[in-house]
């Protein structure tokens, strides 16, 4: 057989004879080949992800030039320390996943398990956050469509006694502010959520060693869209919580 | 033949497929588990092809109810919201599903590897894809609207604001095509991942980007487009289900929102939604004509540049769907010459096309017939573009029958031709078995007389200031006779579909056998038997140009000697 015929040489014999890792699925070539394209796979799933947020925050920002006023008074009545200590939760997390990631890298199982536990723990935490702040809202009145109402917004705040009462077509407006407030922190609560779930799954894998044997993909994966989501709430903290608070 | 010649390492399974006798729900539970790029190819396209059937057969009412002026033949809710379900199945559950499953199938062989990156990411878009159809189609039965006003979603495909909102659209109809297109969505996310990381990460050995089939790379731009396009409308169907269901407010104008907030959404995605369609059949395209013309593809580089180019291009013209709205005058020049800009690279693929059959030895079967007749459609489609991209000519005919016969002119005179094209090239392939000849050709000419007679007299009746969407129309217009040529036109192309079908069941069971390379084509799925055994390839191709087997044809003579 010539040089520049297709197939010249033979099957892989280490192939054919499973003198490769398990995880090795077959219709690949080699681990590198199997983790460049699973690592890839997860950063385009990423891109579909930064737009899906985009258009969010391009509907954000349309919405917040009509509607300034509306925007930094929906904004003054959110709880600042709360949304300071869940971005503080949320950095720690990314943390503690990045040594999680590493303690897979080096095959150290029992690392690796605590890691990923606090992990979870943190990103519990956030979410109960959350959920508090939520309920504060809902007792406040603050969620459109269902208990909505704008007294608060034609009066003073008393945290912002500089704030003026708005007039009530402005006030109005603070529905679109909390729409977006629900929507866009709903939608990062859902991609928590989904990330604990699965970190619980990983985490049951883990214990029987499944990535402290060089298969560390699906954690350094998982990886990826723990800080993905972080970033996320990286760019809503200020754009939420931090609307013209020197007043 | 040349194909027992071909040194390419076939079958990992030798046993002869016709003696296997496997029990029918054995073999039904084989085809539900599959993860198998093939199966799950075959898949997409039989599910396309059913839908296909439906929205064609919705079409069809339509035209007999625009058939003659005053006519009662379907309710007008019943119309609406056959127009709706129509093109959001055309589109969603026909186009997208049966070209992300032809490249499913042939992508991983044309690129010498044993199957898609992710198979169970695979699976499961498909059957993402699958469920989020039948979602839509269930609002027909669980969607309970208005007492007499039906329940199927009939709003249009583009479901604008503010008549998909609560208050102008009660009970959940619209609720359901919000979660049937999310669904279906995702699904298509998967795929459009796992192309793309299978070309990039699992092309054999000397397969380089540029030594790649352009059917290959219309694909990965394709998918690229997919990822980038699909979630902006994901986001928007988030905040239209929370304004329906939640009290939100994005796009209620009355309470502060803003109805062309969703225009714009939708048409960021809708408009390279169009792109998503057609790019792929410009790769069919450029792999059928250059097999059928004898000849290598004219200009290979600049056919790959046009097709990015194209994809970058279309993410910025989308607003010319909205001359009408009110934008500023600055707003509308720049849609305007963005959207002229488009021609330059779709007049590239048109040159280098003709520029292939130019001097060739051209073989006017089946596949190359719908090819020939797609440049020439989408000329024309072109040309109407560009006329409808000019704001003011836009202004006079926006939402006239014009609109609707230069979309269709892309759709099917492009689309749907090529699609055809594509299955009577690659059914061999997947099946063992050439489709009739005759039957094909029969196929061609009635459903391009048939395309014909509806859409280039749509222009007319458009020009005349016929509106889209409209139930019926007064005697005294001077619509009557035109619209009935539409009518029958519409039939003659049905007739056409069925006659392919038939060929589809006749060949399958009585086809001639097709060998491993019916076309004495050049790309590598040639190479493996028909129909590929599973894996593909026993050993990992090698290649040394774009064209493998030309190469082993002629080894006198091969095309390594003159690619750079």
């Amino acid at each position: 057989m010539d040089s520049h015929s297709i197939a010249a040489q033979t099957a892989e014999p280490a192939h054919l004879e499973h003198e490769h890792p398990a995880f090795l699925r077959h219709h690949f070539e080699n681990v590198a080949q199997q983790r460049e394209a699973a690592t890839f796979g997860m950063w385009l799933f990423l891109l579909t992800e930064i737009m899906f947020f985009g258009g969010l925050f391009c509907a954000y920002l349309i919405f917040r030039n009509w509607y300034y006023p509306a925007f930094v008074a929906g904004s003054h009545t959110l709880h600042i320390w709360a949304g300071t200590l869940n971005t503080t939760l949320l950095i720690i997390s990314s943390f503690t996943m990045a040594m999680a990631v590493h303690a897979a890298e080096v095959r150290h199982r029992g690392p690796l398990l605590r890691w990923m536990v606090l992990t979870i723990v943190l990103g519990c935490g956030f979410l109960c956050v959350k959920a508090y702040e939520w309920h504060d809202e809902w007792v406040n009145h603050h969620v459109p469509g269902l208990n909505f109402s704008i007294q608060e917004f034609t009066h003073t705040n008393p945290a912002y006694p500089g704030d003026k009462p708005l007039a009530p077509d402005m006030a109005e407006k603070t529905q679109i502010y909390y729409s977006l407030y629900f929507v866009m922190t709903g939608m990062h609560a859902l991609h928590m959520i989904i990330g604990v779930s699965l970190l619980a799954i990983l985490l049951i894998r883990a214990r029987g060693g499944a990535f402290t044997n060089g298969h560390i993909a699906p954690v350094e994966n998982f990886g990826l869209y723990w800080h993905f989501v972080d970033i996320v709430w990286i760019f809503l903290f200020p754009l939420l919580y931090l609307i013209s608070r020197h007043q | 033949m040349a194909d027992q010649s071909i040194p390419i390492g076939g079958s990992l399974d030798v046993t002869p497929r016709d003696h296997e006798r496997v029990p029918l729900l054995d073999r039904l539970h084989e085809w539900v588990v599959t993860v198998d790029h093939k199966r799950l190819g075959i898949l997409y396209v039989l599910y396309a092809l059913f839908f296909m059937a439906v929205a064609g057969a919705e079409a069809l009412s339509m035209r007999i109810q625009l058939a003659v002026p005053n006519n009662h033949f379907l309710q007008p809710e019943l119309y609406d919201q056959f127009f709706t379900m129509h093109g959001t199945t055309m589109v969603f559950l026909v186009g997208m599903p049966i070209l992300f499953g032809i490249a499913n199938y042939i992508v991983p062989l044309q690129i010498g590897a044993r199957d898609m990156a992710f198979p169970r990411l695979n699976a499961f878009s498909f059957w993402l894809t699958a469920f989020g159809g039948i979602l839509l189609y269930w609002s027909y039965i669980g969607g309970f609207g208005l007492y007499g006003m039906g329940n199927a979603p009939d709003v249009g495909w583009w479901a604008y604001a503010p008549l998909s909102t609560k208050p102008f659209s009660i009970g959940p109809t619209i609720d359901y095509w919000a979660l049937a297109l999310i669904v279906s969505g995702f699904g298509t996310l998967g795929t459009a991942i796992n192309i793309i990381a299978t070309t990039l990460s699992m092309r054999c050995k000397g397969m380089t980007l540029l030594r790649m089939p352009l059917f290959v790379w219309l694909m990965l731009v394709v998918s690229a487009l997919t990822l980038i396009t699909i979630t902006p409308l994901t986001a928007a169907q988030v905040m239209l289900l929370l304004d329906r269901n939640l009290g939100a407010h994005f796009f209620d104008a009355q309470a502060g929102g803003s109805a062309l907030l969703w225009i714009h959404f939708f048409w960021i995605f809708g408009h390279p939604e169009v792109y998503v369609l057609v790019l792929p059949v410009f790769g069919v395209a450029s792999e059928i004509i250059p097999v059928f013309s004898r000849k290598a593809i004219f200009g290979y580089p600049a056919m790959v540049a046009a097709s990015v180019g194209i994809a970058f291009v279309s993410l910025g013209v989308w607003a010319h769907h909205m001359f009408t709205v009110g934008m500023t005058s600055v707003s509308n020049t720049f849609f305007v010459l963005s959207t002229m800009l488009v021609g330059i690279p779709t007049g590239i693929k048109i040159f280098n096309w003709l520029a292939t059959i130019w001097g060739g030895k051209v073989r006017f079967q089946t596949p190359m017939l719908f090819c020939v007749a797609f440049i020439f459609q989408f000329l024309i489609a072109g040309l109407t573009g560009i006329m409808l991209a000019v704001a003011p000519w836009d202004w006079q005919l926006h939402n006239s029958y014009f609109v609707i016969a230069h979309f269709h002119y892309v759709l099917v005179g492009a689309i749907v031709f090529n699609i055809f094209a594509a299955v009577y090239y690659w059914f061999p392939k997947v099946t063992g078995k050439m489709l009739s000849e005759t039957l094909g050709k029969w196929h061609f000419w009635l459903f391009l007389i048939g395309f014909h007679l509806t859409f280039d007299t749509m222009h007319f009746v458009g020009i005349m200031g016929m509106p889209r969407s409209i139930y019926t129309y007064e005697a005294n217009r001077g619509w009557g006779h035109l619209n009935f040529i539409i009518s029958v036109g519409a039939f003659i192309q049905g007739i056409a579909v069925l006659i392919f079908f038939w060929n589809v069941i006749v060949s399958l069971r009585k086809g001639k056998e097709a060998g491993n390379d019916p076309w004495d084509a050049w790309t590598l799925e040639w190479a493996t038997p028909s129909p590929p055994p599973a894996y593909n390839f026993a050993s990992d191709p090698v290649v040394h140009s774009r064209r493998p087997l030309w190469d082993i044809k002629h080894p006198d003579d091969p095309d390594w000697k003159y690619e750079s």
